[in-house]
């Protein structure tokens, strides 16, 4: 095909015309951290964040704090796959935090044992008819819960058309009423052993790469993607393109609220538990996650890759404060000061292009 | 010049009105176009040019009368429908995902699937990337990248894009409402380029223009509408001169002398 230099006549295909995918800005974000903590921590503590310093020869790297980095943000990043997805859409999800919360207490009910050990009974048991229930019992219930948390949100939003913010921030406050509600404030504790199995030790980890990475795919190579990335571009074309707008919508809130009942799942079994108040703020967290990894808050433009940058980054900067022995105060400032920074730059993103065109 | 009086009709209206309340802004229009005529839709402001335009696009319900496509009567119910029925419209403030790329665009709310799987059915972005391929081979667009977002492209370029929607599902009419009012001199060439290619394939065109010059290089006849009714029906060769259409589109001479030249 020609490739003339004029307007007309001719297509190119042209590789070096593809522009830069923007996970790797969010990459080099990661990498520009790790550095800053690296040479504070060469300087101040004599020690490395990632890599191994006890100068043993078996490994490079710091695994212990490489496996904490990743744990600590895990559940919050099962939120974050739903909340990159709500966000692309053009929306926003204020609810997961407490959805964790009622779904960890409703699941956790049916979870429970009757005997904590031999002829000991479970002092903390709601309805001994539910004890020893089979593993597969508590997931299902919470998924449930999740679920239809998750439609009344996407209906809400989809069929009233309230924003989202507000049908969500209405959602936040009844869940967590429910979860208090639930037991009356006690919490729920003593799960059977194969409960408490879907959190332990790494798995937190595992089950959130593996739902990314299911996710990723979902959004890159299914009409759903596809339909998710064009309602958040532009709503009114896609409706005059034939997509149906509303149902799309309850479809994305549900998987939303999906997501947020499995890390309430994985959360309670980690922690053995589950209070009223687990969960809390954990939707701010995610959403911000999601913002640092690039995602926009216009809507149309993110991954879950993104995503899962974006929620290193935040596990490198937790990670990094404790290492360096800073208070935790330094770290919900700097926090703070990181999201707003991610989501000016998006905006200054923006306005660069729309002055290209 | 050709005729195209025995040519197969592709779309037909008759008596088609519209009124909004008591206003009367389209009025017993009977129109008809041929399989690879170009017809341009002139008219002063408030003519009735839009409306005629989204009654047939089905934007509104009509008060009354009769569009006939392809030989028989239809009844759309929504833009998606008019669209299915090979109805493709090319709006003035474009109808595309910004964030998207090309291939995207050209299909979106009608994709290709590989597997079909409800919602989460697979993508088949290879079929999509060589339709796209092709159809802009035949419109003749320049565009660097199709893979790239198309917020970056000029506004000549977003526009052939939405145009070449229309090469990709070989529809059976295209309408265009004033598609170059927003574009520079070189963008409003790409697309009258791509208004000739169409023409070379036999596609049927309405195109709605204020642009004298563009209508009598691209079109074969022009019908004019003035105070919702269509008052003149030009034929262009080489005697009609663009004061006559003036002249129309002014209310100076009036449509008498060309009762149902279709």
């Amino acid at each position: 095909m020609s490739q003339s230099s004029h307007g007309i006549g001719g297509l190119t295909f042209d590789d070096k015309k593809k522009a830069r995918a923007p996970e790797w800005n969010v990459f080099f974000a990661l990498v520009l951290i790790v550095a800053i903590f690296e040479g504070l921590g060469a300087a101040l503590m004599g020690q490395s964040l990632l890599f191994d310093s006890a100068d043993r020869f078996d490994s490079i790297f710091n695994e212990a704090r490489l496996k904490i980095i990743i744990l600590q943000v895990a559940i919050i990043g099962i939120i974050a796959i739903g909340s990159t997805q709500v966000i692309i859409l053009g929306g926003i999800d204020l609810s997961p935090g407490s959805i964790v919360g009622v779904t960890a207490m409703i699941a956790m009910t049916f979870a429970q044992v009757a005997e904590i050990s031999a002829g000991v009974p479970n002092p903390k048991l709601m309805f001994p008819a539910l004890a020893d229930l089979p593993v597969i019992v508590p997931v299902i219930v919470g998924l449930i819960i999740g679920i239809i948390a998750g439609a009344i949100n996407g209906l809400l939003i989809a069929y009233t058309k309230i924003p989202p913010f507000i049908a969500t921030l209405g959602m936040m406050v009844f869940a967590r009423g429910a979860a208090k509600w639930w037991s009356k404030g006690q919490p729920i504790s003593f799960p059977s052993d194969s409960y408490a199995a879907i959190g332990a030790g790494m798995m937190p980890v595992f089950i959130f790469i593996a739902l990314a990475i299911l996710f990723h795919l979902i959004l890159k190579y299914t009409v759903y993607g596809k339909h998710t990335y064009a309602i958040g571009s532009n709503e009114q074309a896609s409706r005059m393109s034939g997509i149906k707008v509303e149902n799309h919508k309850v479809l994305v809130y549900t998987i939303a609220g999906a997501l947020a009942a499995l890390a309430a799942v994985v959360l309670s079994s980690k922690n053995l538990t589950a209070q009223a108040g687990m969960g809390m703020m954990y939707e701010l967290d995610a959403i911000a996650m999601t913002v640092i990894g690039g995602v926009s808050l216009s809507g149309g433009r993110g991954s879950i890759l993104g995503t899962v940058l974006g929620a290193l980054i935040f596990g490198v900067i937790i990670s990094g404060f404790t290492f360096l022995k800073l208070d935790a105060y330094y770290q919900e400032m700097v926090k703070g000061i990181i999201i707003v920074g991610a989501v000016v730059l998006d905006q200054y993103r923006q306005k660069r292009n729309a002055a290209r065109m | 010049m050709l005729d195209y009086t025995n040519a197969e009709v592709v779309l037909e209206t008759r008596d088609l009105t519209k009124h909004y309340g008591g206003v009367h802004a389209l009025e017993g229009a009977n129109f008809k176009i041929h399989k690879g005529e170009h017809v341009a839709i002139m008219g002063d402001n408030g003519a009735g040019k839009s409306t005629f335009v989204r009654q047939i696009t089905a934007v509104e319900q009509r008060t009354r009368g009769d569009i006939i496509l392809n030989g028989s009567k239809t009844q759309f119910d929504s833009p998606i429908e008019a669209r299915e029925a090979g109805i493709e419209t090319v709006f003035q403030n474009l109808a595309l995902a910004d964030d998207l790329d090309v291939p995207s665009n050209l299909f979106l709310g009608r994709e290709k699937v590989k597997f079909k799987l409800g919602p989460f059915s697979i993508l088949d972005n290879k079929a999509m990337r060589e339709a796209t391929m092709a159809g802009l081979v035949k419109t003749g667009v320049k565009i660097p990248n199709i893979l790239n977002s198309i917020q970056n492209m000029s506004g000549g370029q977003r526009q052939c894009v939405a145009i070449a929607r229309t090469a990709a599902f070989h529809s059976k009419l295209t309408i265009m409402d004033e598609p170059t009012a927003a574009l520079g001199v070189q963008e409003t060439a790409q697309v009258e380029n791509i208004i000739r290619t169409l023409k070379e394939q036999q596609e049927p065109v309405i195109l709605i223009s204020h642009n004298m010059r563009q209508v009598f290089d691209l079109m074969d006849r022009i019908v004019v509408f003035r105070r919702g009714r269509i008052c003149a029906n030009l034929t262009i060769d080489g005697s009609l001169q663009p004061e006559d259409v003036v002249a129309y589109i002014t209310g100076a001479k009036t449509g008498s002398e060309f009762p149902e030249a279709m």
